[in-house]
């Protein structure tokens, strides 16, 4: 079934078409000219830059602190809506939930962004709550779409996993709440690590829909970067952006690796 | 490993108080199965549902200086509760050739992307469920590194790369071909699109791909097709929920992209995303943003459950 020569180039040539850009990125953000594409030498004077940029370091802090929020939310709500999913075969209004569970996957993100916008603006009219929009409505936001994200990850890993095990801790007599904190909870963990990860990313890297739900004053660092990108191609961009992707690609190699670790003793189990 | 050894059962006493907990909680008729699903049921349906609904109901209001900047659907006049719609904004959509050729333009945009991200994926994906098992894990992790890196900053990559002095142009220049103009245009949007989706392309297809039986191939094989009848009469068709999961993956997101039109687009470039941002943030516009979300809307929700039935097929097969 092999065919020979076409599809090893038709793979080569799609992954270098995935990988240039990222690594020519990287490169420029080493160079000395403010001209990105012309090289002039080696220097790191824009990551130098980058650090002496008080608006940008304040996004950075401010993008950080809602990415742990609103991914450790997500972590709790995703796994519970996982659970319910992979465990209850049949419960009222199980379709609605799946359906509400796995749209903000697809849902444009104008479209959330609006959508949950207005209802902050509604509920401050009729609730008086929230006050404003900052910090807490872009993390509520985020975790809504990371819900999504998380329970994919959690439900492959809790559909595939020995139920034997479970059975076997309460015919023990260990109470469901105590299997699942037990049994149930060590076993997935790898999945709850990789969909808190995959939170923590994507809640650092959306533009709009924080966009749409921060106020005046709370300006993640995409926002920041947008705003600097529209204006041309600038270095310390490249620079910011080589740290960024040193840290995920530090923190996807550690998770892989965490579940490749974990896979072939759950094939014995 | 946790079968190999004696499971280990504390005394009683030492029992952590679960048991307990959730004898107290049926007492008051409180089940497990609530407990689980109360906190993800509201959330999803305060957060995710009842905005839609919102938005739905701003649609029907007209814009007002003031805040919120949109008209009242619910009044209440001498004692006498009224209720005010508007159906201003839908008909607008409809008359006004803005939107509709936005809609139609996003549509296209859409699909011709998708077809393409589907033609560079599917080699990828079937060559990655063919290799062997260390490289297919390297491979893998490959696809989905770039997935994990800043959707942003991608799209600023590509910036960077077809500019009219960029990577790609210096290159040509090294053979003395005349820069090419690729920024700013619609085929810029494409390659966008295509650059940023291509991993939610791939990852649907090699599930399915690597699940298929190769002794279909070889029986096919052995009854004489060729390799290229093969695959269209038996990896093309079984691969079919793999093909439409990852197409409806990268088509809905890409009608209402608006990062990618409005970094490496031209000012020619209409997009429905970008039509709703400009309705919201340059013309406070709020109730027509909502309408023109509305009928976002309705373009997506049948590629929606078209992707909602693959992916079933995705996962059972």
């Amino acid at each position: 079934m092999r065919r020979g020569w076409f599809l090893p180039i038709a793979a080569a040539l799609g992954f270098s078409f995935l990988y240039a850009p990222i690594i020519s990125l990287v490169i420029f953000s080493f160079n000395e000219s403010k001209l990105v594409t012309v090289w002039s030498g080696f220097s790191t004077k824009w990551y130098g830059e980058l650090f002496s940029d008080p608006q940008l370091l304040g996004a950075a802090w401010l993008s950080l602190q809602i990415a742990a929020l609103s991914a450790s939310i997500a972590l709790v709500l995703g796994t519970l809506a996982a659970v319910a999913l992979v465990r209850f075969r049949r419960f009222k209004g199980r379709t609605l939930f799946s359906g509400m569970v796995s749209a903000p996957l697809v849902m444009p993100d104008v479209i959330t962004g609006l959508a949950l916008l207005l209802l902050f603006v509604a509920m401050e009219s009729t609730l008086g709550w929230p006050r404003g929009r900052g910090m807490l409505t872009i993390v509520i936001a985020h975790a809504t779409f990371c819900t999504a994200y998380v329970c994919v990850v959690v439900q492959s890993r809790l559909s595939d996993f020995d139920r034997s095990l479970e059975e076997a801790a309460m015919d023990l007599g260990a109470s469901p709440l105590r299997t699942f904190f037990d049994i149930t909870l060590p076993i997935i963990a790898p999945a709850l690590v990789s969909g808190w990860l995959l939170g923590f990313t994507l809640s650092l890297d959306d533009l709009v829909i924080a966009s749409f739900v921060s106020g005046p004053g709370s300006s993640t660092l995409p926002m920041v970067i947008f705003s600097k990108v529209k204006l041309g191609v600038s270095p310390d961009v490249n620079a910011l952006a080589t740290i960024i992707i040193g840290i995920v690609a530090l923190g996807v190699l550690a998770a892989t690796i965490l579940q490749l670790r974990s896979r072939p003793k759950k094939a014995r189990a | 490993m946790t079968t190999a050894h004696e499971p280990t059962i504390p005394p009683p006493r030492r029992l952590r108080p679960w048991n307990a907990v959730e004898r107290r909680l049926a007492r008051v008729g409180i089940t497990g199965r609530m407990l689980v699903l109360v906190a993800p049921v509201l959330w999803l349906l305060v957060f995710f549902l009842v905005p839609l609904l919102v938005v739905f109901g701003i649609s029907l209001a007209t814009k007002q200086f003031g805040r919120p900047p949109y008209s009242a659907l619910l009044s209440t006049e001498e004692g006498t509760v009224q209720l005010t719609l508007h159906l201003s904004n839908y008909i607008r959509l409809f008359t006004d050739n803005l939107y509709v050729a936005a809609y139609l333009s996003s549509i296209r945009i859409a699909a011709i992307a998708t077809i393409i991200t589907l033609i560079i994926g599917y080699p990828m994906a079937y060559a990655i469920a063919r290799s062997s098992d260390r490289w297919r894990n390297i491979l893998l992790m490959l696809v989905i590194l770039p997935f994990f890196t800043s959707f942003l900053l991608r799209v600023y990559a590509l910036t960077g790369f077809m500019r009219g002095n960029g990577v790609i142009n210096q290159f040509l220049a090294l053979f003395g071909i005349e820069p090419l103009v690729m920024m700013q245009t619609d085929f810029a949007v494409y390659v966008g699109i295509v650059y940023t989706y291509l991993p939610f392309m791939i990852l649907p297809l090699y599930t399915t791909l690597v699940k298929l039986d190769v002794s279909l191939f070889e029986a096919s094989a052995d009854l004489g097709a060729r390799p290229a009848r093969t695959f269209l009469s038996v990896t093309l068709p079984l691969s079919m929920p793999g093909i439409i999961a990852g197409s409806m993956l990268v088509f809905i997101p890409a009608i209402g992209e608006f990062v990618i039109p409005s970094l490496l687009g031209g000012p020619g470039t209409l997009m429905i995303g970008r039509v709703l941002w400009d309705e919201f943030f340059t013309n406070t516009n709020w109730p027509r943003a909502a309408a023109v979300a509305m009928a976002m809307l309705v373009v997506v929700v049948v590629p929606i459950m078209l992707l909602q039935r693959a992916q079933s097929a995705v996962v059972e097969k």
